[in-house]
């Protein structure tokens, strides 16, 4: 019986639950490693004038102080995806940028001594003005962040797609909002971590992570670090503390760590720590967007308008801008709207680059367009879930192409929606709120629908440059994934794939995944996913981001499996005298259909062809393993016009939810939430469930508590845990979730991705039902009890100082 | 009171899970670096180091502390209790077996801690409601699962055991 689909228990949990992990930290490490600490820059933009190591040297068991003249004498600048003369060097070279900065390093024979040799290090700053605003960074008087590039836009482009002058000139109502997306930071409970090793003889570097990709990021840090590809070997551990998104970001202390370990003579071991974490490394980006609508009387859309102002930090950092452009092709959500209109820019601030975080550019979108959603309702006096439903793409549609270029793949927005209104009882709630707002009381209804884009495009990005310039660069497209199903001789079945998994149970799926196609339980498939970049198929696309696992690289596994099977089908039909096409597979027997009484053992079958090559038919090949490759062939660059299709799959969400304001302390409640998805095929509907309900909570931090919070002068002000709030097990209801499954004919085996669309629909979603229950026009994250009670109450004054 | 050489490493000899073990620590040396770095005991998580996200959670002498807020000289001749211990010859404990069944864990990364404050926390609380499960998970961070398995969990695991007791 094939478990894929049913929700089996993990085969990852007993290990980690009996404190049996083995996750960076716990990795052995050779004799003699040193350990690592950063020294960062206290100032958020200022001149390295000089730094005295000499003191810091001196004490006993420090090894190596690392500076930024040893990055200047091994490595090169990052590259940088727009043509810009930036420089951003793994360590600080003559200037400092964002508070945090990486400024020296020292190994040390422990950790403690490192940090001690850290406060011995002497260095001279000329600080200068920071801007941490992105309209202020743009501004005549605001200071430079990199003299070369002389001036803090680094990116500005315009799309136009279908006629969006006439679609406004000819619209009923227009209507606009502008909104500020924080930033924030989906912060792993465990920090970043490496051990990082350097081989003189070779000149080559090994360092072992939890780094989880893209590997487009691979030729980034080996090109830093002056050598070929395979002369920097990047190894996976075996369990990760979690990312969504956040560990890309130590792709640049790999390259420093690397450095640190070639100076120092030895391995060296870095774990960071919270602190670091907070104030360092990485952010989701902070987004202004003004977001205008061309619309008819109906409430229906013609037209969209987007000004997009992206705040990617301090430097770009790969593979930045892309949080901007990951949406691009569908930045009308799950909207039929013909026409649009976008203007982009990035700009730089002296705050910590920005780099991948759960629903990467999803938060920022559609926090702009579904309060624009709702803005549009209020505005023409209609009810806001009857302007979603007139715009939605309609089943006989699909695919359908979408104005910037997404390939909307399949499903049934209209009916997903009804069933999502009608099974979580919106009607009630409806009531609900009319009996609280007859005794007087704050309640609010909110709704979010979107798209989900899962399995990028690794030819989005290149959608920041222009056609000319693309034409010039080379095309870029495709999410190549890559598995592997090896038989060994006793017949026992591993899997391998470029997944590099960091939580989510990726082990448990590919073993329902592969034992489903060979007729084999998942206790009977091995599944190992350490991923070696020396040793293991990989394409840029591999790592676990852009939620393309179940699409795709489940997919991979689905494939090398299936051949698996067809060339043991092709065995087992000489023996069993059928036809290769009528061989089955079920519960580890082979048998002809229709006689599964005449079966033969599975591992005696797979045995067969690494003891008796000999006696195989003709053209089966000895051994068994099978590398599966996949790419969707509709992911193709840019068009000239700029249409992008940036995603393989698009899942359908459908949120609604009925919040309550406390008008005395502007706290405000979750009262119900429901969340209706529609994935593609669930390939274990527990873990899809555990992936929706870690987004939503998420989603509730970033909605109500979560923010890399700045001073005006630059300085970072959320840099512990008891600063950054999380919202722990009282803060985070349960949502009720509900499915409407239509399996995608874009991926392998139906699959949509499922990780981060809570992540895009919740805050909005809540944002929408406060702006309801309170009838603010607009109104930004997160909903701080104080700034919602600045909305019912007016802003406080200021204390007189005494 | 023992007087500690503050450049000095100091012998800390305890009881962990039932077993005498013993290594040096210099006096500022976290009960958490201690066991993971020094005794080997690496299922005891570092996620804040200020005593914020609970994923070091251990029991000292049987009271859940937070191992990053502790010295290492402090545990000298007690008895601490981590992850590694609650399992036997293998064998998932029910709450454990809990945590599996009703996916309260992903990453695995913060589990730790929970286990062992949940372990403390039901020996005192056997009948404990929603609400009570969830203000003590609020002493924990965890980023993965949104917290309904874990409650799931918990809740599952106090009934269990109330019904192996027996009325």
């Amino acid at each position: 019986m094939s478990t894929l689909g049913t929700a089996i228990e993990r085969v990852e949990d007993a290990a980690l639950l009996m404190g049996r992990g083995r996750y960076i930290d716990d990795m052995p490490v050779a004799p003699g490693t040193g350990h690592a600490a950063i020294l960062r820059s206290p100032h958020p933009h200022a001149r390295l004038l000089s730094i005295d190591t000499e003191a810091a040297l001196a004490l006993p068991g420090v090894h190596a102080v690392v500076t930024g003249e040893d990055a200047r004498a091994w490595s090169t600048p990052f590259i940088v995806s727009v043509r810009q003369p930036m420089e951003h060097w793994c360590i600080a070279i003559d200037r400092v940028r964002y508070a945090g900065e990486p400024v020296a390093i020292v190994v040390a024979e422990d950790r403690y001594r490192a940090e001690d040799a850290l406060a011995l290090i002497d260095v001279r700053y000329e600080p200068l003005d920071a801007v941490v605003d992105p309209e202020a960074t743009l501004g005549a008087d605001a200071p430079v962040l990199h003299e070369k590039v002389g001036s803090n836009l680094v990116s500005e482009r315009s799309f136009r797609y279908g006629e969006p002058e006439a679609a406004f000139e000819a619209a009923a109502h227009t209507v606009t909002t502008t909104v500020r997306y924080p930033r924030n930071s989906c912060t792993p409970i465990e920090c970043l971590g490496l051990i990082a090793a350097y081989d003189p003889g070779e000149d080559a570097y090994d360092v072992l992570s939890h780094f989880q990709g893209p590997l487009t990021l691979h030729p980034v840090m080996a090109r830093a670090l002056k050598v070929p590809g395979p002369r920097f070997r990047l190894r996976s551990v075996p369990d990760s503390g979690g990312s969504f998104g956040i560990k890309q970001a130590v792709f640049p202390l790999i390259v420093a760590m690397a450095l640190a370990a070639r100076k120092a003579a030895r391995p060296v071991k870095w774990i960071e720590d919270r602190l670091e974490h907070l104030l360092a490394a990485t952010s989701a980006t902070n987004r202004m967007t003004r977001i205008e609508a061309a619309v008819e009387a109906d409430g229906r859309i013609a037209s969209l308008r987007l000004d997009q102002l992206e705040d990617c930090g301090a430097y770009l950092r790969a593979p930045e801008p892309a949080t901007l452009y990951r949406n691009h092709g569908n930045l009308t959500g799950p909207y039929c709207i013909p026409h649009l209109a976008v203007n982009n820019r990035v700009v730089v601030t002296n705050k910590t680059p920005t780099g991948l975080n759960r629903g990467f550019g999803g938060p920022q979108l559609y926090y702009a367009l579904e309060r624009l959603m709702q803005r549009v309702a209020v505005t023409l006096g209609l009810d806001p879930l009857d302007v979603i439903k007139r715009n939605l793409v309609p089943a006989d549609a699909m695919p359908y192409r979408a104005a910037a270029g997404a390939v909307l793949d399949a499903g049934d927005f209209p009916a997903t929606l009804d069933h999502g209104a009608r099974e979580g009882a919106l009607d009630a709630l409806r009531v609900r709120r009319d009996a609280a707002r007859a005794e007087g009381r704050l309640y609010g209804i909110g709704f979010a629908a979107a798209v989900e884009s899962s399995v990028s495009n690794m030819g989005y990005i290149t959608t920041v440059l222009s056609a000319e310039e693309r034409r010039k660069a080379g095309p870029k497209d495709g999410a190549v994934s890559h598995a592997t199903v090896a038989v060994d001789p006793l017949g026992a079945v591993t899997v391998t794939a470029d997944s590099i998994p960091q939580g989510q149970g990726h082990r448990t799926v590919l073993a329902q995944v592969v034992g489903d196609a060979l007729g084999l339980a998942p206790a009977q498939v091995t599944v190992a996913l350490e991923h070696d970049t020396q040793r293991d198929p990989w394409s840029i696309a591999a790592g676990n981001y852009s939620s393309r696992f179940s699409g795709a690289v489940a997919g991979a596994a689905h494939l090398a499996a299936v051949r698996v099977r067809e060339r043991l089908a092709r065995i087992a039909s000489q023996q069993l005298n059928a036809r290769p096409e009528d061989v089955r597979f079920e519960q580890g027997r082979i048998f002809a259909a229709g006689n599964p009484g005449n079966d033969l053992d599975f591992r005696r079958v797979a045995s067969l062809v690494h003891w008796s090559p000999g006696s195989l038919p003709d053209g089966v090949p000895p051994a068994l393993r099978e590398t599966a490759r996949w790419t969707p062939p509709q992911l193709t660059p840019p068009d000239d016009d700029d249409r992008i299709n940036n995603s393989a799959a698009y899942s359908f969400i459908f949120d609604f939810c009925g919040v309550e304001v406390d008008r005395a302390t502007g706290a405000v409640a979750i009262d119900r939430y429901v969340t209706t998805h529609d994935t593609g095929r669930r390939l274990n509907p527990a873990l899809v469930d555990g992936q929706i309900r870690g987004a939503f909570a998420h989603a509730v931090g970033a909605a109500f508590y979560e923010e890399l919070a700045y001073s005006e002068d630059g300085s970072f002000l959320s840099g512990t845990l008891a600063d950054y709030l999380v919202p722990t097990a009282c803060e985070v209801p349960d949502p009720q979730i509900l499915h409407r499954d239509i399996p995608t004919p874009a991926t392998p085996l139906g699959a949509k991705g499922v990780g981060e669309g809570n992540c895009m629909t919740t805050p909005v979603c809540l944002a929408n039902a406060a702006a309801d229950a309170l009838g603010v026009e607009s109104l930004d994250l997160p909903l701080t009890p104080a700034r919602i009670g600045d909305l019912i109450h007016g802003p406080e004054s200021t204390p007189p100082r005494p | 009171m023992k007087r500690l050489d503050r450049e000095s490493r100091h012998r800390v000899a305890l009881t962990l899970n039932g077993r005498e073990a013993n290594g040096w620590a210099e006096p500022r040396m976290l009960l958490s670096d201690f066991l993971r770095h020094e005794l080997g005991a690496t299922g005891t998580h570092v996620g804040c180091e200020h005593g914020v996200c609970g994923a070091c959670t251990v029991r000292l002498d049987g009271a859940p502390v937070r191992a990053c807020l502790t010295l290492a000289v402090q545990a000298d001749g007690r008895r601490v209790d981590t992850v590694e211990g609650l399992a036997s010859n293998g064998e998932l404990n029910d709450l454990q077996k809990a945590f599996r069944r009703h996916h309260a864990l992903q990453c695995g990364f913060c589990t730790a801690g929970i286990l062992m404050s949940l372990d403390a926390w039901l020996e005192s609380n056997p009948a404990p409601d929603e609400g009570e499960v969830r203000a003590l998970l609020s002493g924990h961070l965890c980023r993965c699962t949104g917290y309904t398995g874990i409650v799931a969990a918990a809740l599952d695991a106090a009934e269990a055991r109330r019904r192996e007791d027996g009325p």
